[in-house]
């Protein structure tokens, strides 16, 4: 199991408080750095902290906590970590527990909690956040006992990166943290009566998929999340080398195939480009890898590739047949199957599927932002292109939610795993500028690069002060143009263009950066780009750039939610000049 | 698609705190209607079966059935709904009965073997226990008499001594009869 901290006495068959065993188990899980906020019904694990090898970020919300502990994991792969007190305290952590439970991500959150013997009295600060939290974790638990502690906490490690990964909750009163009892620490393999992550694929349904990809004429192949998680990038890219199938990615999927790659056609779905949606729904067999086949990658399923079988390659048995109905489920670990498949098929080189495919993509291409001129304006896109080359994508980049993470899908390639972190489940606008925090403990060595809206920027702007304080170096690219931009994108598609509550007056970004003591560039034309992303990555410290982009551009293409998957609303030919169609009214309202 | 049928599952649960809630979150939560529920110890140890019963075609059957497996606390979960089973519900119910009706109800109560356990000078209150149209049935025979209260238990129910009892952790719930 994990090898002991060197740092860490001996204490096993010691009295100790169960405040104290909260450390001893997590640094046993191999903790170094945990996110959280200090309170009441938690204070005396924080008393006990400082006794032992691990660096406590201190946020400024703990919505801030349960981001970073997030990106931390998503970055490193690793649980993540973050801790908070009863009540308010644990209620905030559960917008990012809801985060990570929709994106599959590890973390574990402990909570305090008011002592035992108050439970049900409506205490000061008592919230039942188990029972708040059922909906929202794989797992969660109630301590009561200092004896429960390192058990619990070794399980909730377990179920936490087993399986298809997702946060658990242990919340530990404040009795229980007070109380001593001998501490015991099992390195022994947890066994769960109930829960048995290690599904293994059937041989009848890898022999019906071999011959399902034998036979195919236009075969595609879907890289969700799931691909990385399973660290099946390497077998992937062994298996398309052999087969030449083309890869489409989900957004959470971009970087477990890389863009680059001759195969890779790039994102599918709402705003996937549109030779990409064209080819899935012109294929013959889907083969679907660790992804979900979420609303917004299918569009309408009634007529969501009608003449594709499909294979469906995924952990958790719950996904299969839950959106789209599968002709073959494979339920097992994505490396491992792919393993198992690549001996048994063919060497193919697809000339005509792949010849059609470039016959479709070059109509639709040139249309791309990225081949007009800017006409003296800045555009998002342009700005997101120009970060990706001189950042040479190799950055790790974090974004938020709406049109800049669109974008950011669009013109960031990403090559390596684990580079891109965002919110796509859940779809949680401040998940950035925290999240990119945890990212940059765990990756300490990356250039990280959160790229958010003014919108999402504002949620959580504080943990800026976390930055300064933590003495620690991101670059944070606000896309500012003013607008809630995505919303304000369907209301001009969709609302007859009335923009509710969408303008949005920010303060200056520069100055908030500058308040920090941190650095605030700001960029106004595409001329700047350049030299304010040089100039932010030899800089020490945060910064923070405000780029003022035109306030009225769209995310292209675009398929209206519910809309059949072909049905792409195009960029116009002239920049900022959408031609209203009214086809495109036929969008459900989600 | 298949049809909407009324599916009956055994589902095998740690008896711990808070498990009877995170189930029923669960079926909540995924808009699956519960019928009826009954839960109760069993002769082992530590190990609670619960009886749900639920509207689904075989698709939403396979998610639940999946759904309730990646429960940490839920150990083994049966679809009984086209296995060879007995399901049972208990209910008691409190008639008006004068005496010249007491013959005609305790005969009533025959035919479905029911009993009576209660009678006061102008009531009579049965149990009766069977599948819930045998318990239906006798509602309505008796409902012109006047109903004065009546309480059901959820479905209870078990394969038959025919089926194998197999243990056995289903590999892939979705299995390939369904996914044709």
């Amino acid at each position: 199991m994990t090898p002991a901290n060197p740092k860490l006495k001996n204490r096993i068959g010691e009295s100790l408080s169960g405040a104290n065993i909260i450390w001893e188990s997590l640094v046993r899980e191999g903790v170094e750095v945990c996110f959280g906020y200090p309170g009441g019904a938690i204070m005396p694990a924080y008393d006990a902290m400082i006794q032992y090898p691990i660096h406590h970020v201190l946020t400024r919300h703990e919505q801030g906590a349960s981001h970073m502990a997030d990106g931390y994991a998503r970055a490193s792969g690793q649980v993540g970590v973050c801790i908070a007190t009863s009540g308010p305290g644990a209620t905030n952590l559960v917008t990012g527990i809801a985060t990570a439970m929709l994106d599959s991500i590890p973390i574990v959150c402990i909570t305090g909690q008011v002592p035992s013997h108050l439970i049900g009295s409506d205490a000061f600060q008592e919230t039942d956040i188990t029972g708040c939290t059922i909906p929202v974790t794989k797992h969660n638990y109630l301590v009561t006992k200092p004896e429960q502690v390192a058990p619990t906490i070794r399980e909730a490690f377990y179920i936490a990166r087993s399986g298809r990964p997702g946060p658990v909750v242990v919340d530990i009163t404040k009795d229980a943290q007070q109380q001593n009892c001998v501490f015991e620490w099992s390195d022994d393999e947890i066994v769960l009566p109930g829960y048995r992550p290690d599904y293994a694929p059937l041989a009848e349904q890898l022999e019906e998929a071999v011959e399902l990809i034998q036979n195919a004429k236009r075969p595609i192949l879907f890289a969700g999340h799931g691909v990385m998680n399973a660290g099946a990038t390497g077998a992937l890219l062994e298996f398309i080398d052999k087969t030449n199938i083309p890869v489409a990615c989900t957004l959470l999927g971009l970087g477990g195939f890389p863009a680059s790659h001759p195969r890779n056609l790039g994102m599918m779905g709402m705003h996937g480009e549109t030779w990409v949606n064209k080819a899935i729904q012109d294929s013959d067999l889907i083969i679907a890898v660790g992804m979900r086949f979420d609303d917004r990658v299918t569009g309408n399923l009634k007529t969501y590739a009608p003449n594709a079988k499909k294979i469906h390659i995924e952990l958790d048995p719950a996904e299969i047949n839950k959106n789209v109905r599968v002709d073959v489920p494979i339920v097992g670990d994505a490396r491992a199957v792919l393993l198992e498949l690549l001996p048994h098929v063919d060497k193919c080189d697809r000339k005509d599927w792949l010849t059609y495919i470039e016959e479709i993509k070059g109509g639709s291409s040139v249309r791309d932002i990225k081949n007009l001129p800017d006409l003296g304006k800045l555009y998002a896109a342009h700005v997101i292109h120009d970060l990706y080359r001189h950042t040479e994508g190799k950055a790790l980049v974090v974004t938020d939610v709406g049109q800049h993470q669109m974008w950011e899908a669009q013109y960031y390639k990403h090559d390596y795993p684990m580079k891109l972190l965002t919110s796509g489940g859940l779809g949680t606008m401040g998940f950035a500028l925290p999240a990119g925090i945890g990212a940059k403990f765990a990756k300490p060595e990356d250039s990280v690069w959160i790229i958010c809206g003014d919108g999402g920027f504002q949620m959580t702007q504080a943990e800026l002060s976390t930055c300064a304080q933590e003495g620690i170096k991101v670059n944070v690219a606000i896309i500012n143009n003013g607008f809630l931009g995505m919303v304000r994108q369907w209301q001009e598609f969709f609302f007859g263009g009335r923009y509710v509550a969408t303008p949005l007056l920010s303060p200056d970004f520069v100055k908030i950066a500058e308040a920090h003591g941190l650095t605030g560039i700001r960029v106004e034309k595409r001329s700047e780009v350049e030299a304010a992303v040089r100039k932010a990555e030899e800089t020490d410290g945060t910064v923070v750039i405000d780029f003022r982009v035109e306030q009225e551009d769209s995310v292209y293409p675009m398929v209206p939610a519910g809309a059949n998957l072909q049905d792409m609303i195009q960029r116009p030919e002239e920049p900022g000049e959408q031609e209203h169609n009214p086809i495109f009214e036929t969008g459900e309202d989600n | 698609m298949s049809q909407n049928v009324q599916r009956t599952f055994a589902v095998f649960v740690e008896d711990k705190p808070g498990v009877l809630n995170r189930v029923a979150s669960l079926f909540r939560r995924r808009s699956f209607n519960i019928d009826s529920l009954n839960v109760g110890a069993t002769h082992e140890p530590g190990v609670s079966r619960m009886t749900i019963v639920c509207e689904a075609d075989e698709d939403k059957a396979k998610r639940i059935e999946a759904n309730l497996y990646k429960m940490v606390n839920v150990l083994w979960v049966d679809d009984l709904t086209y296995k060879q089973s007995i399901s049972r519900v208990l209910a008691l119910i409190k008639v008006k009965c004068t005496r010249d009706q007491r013959d005609e109800v305790l005969k009533i109560c025959d035919v479905f073997r029911a009993r009576a356990i209660d009678m006061s000078p102008e009531r009579v209150t049965i149990e009766i226990t069977g599948p819930q149209d045998k318990v239906d049935g006798l509602v309505s025979v008796l409902r012109p008499f006047g109903i004065l209260e009546m309480v059901q238990t959820g479905t209870v129910a078990m394969t038959r001594g025919v089926e194998e009892h197999d243990l056995a952790h289903p590999t892939v719930p979705a299995s390939r009869s369904t996914a044709a």
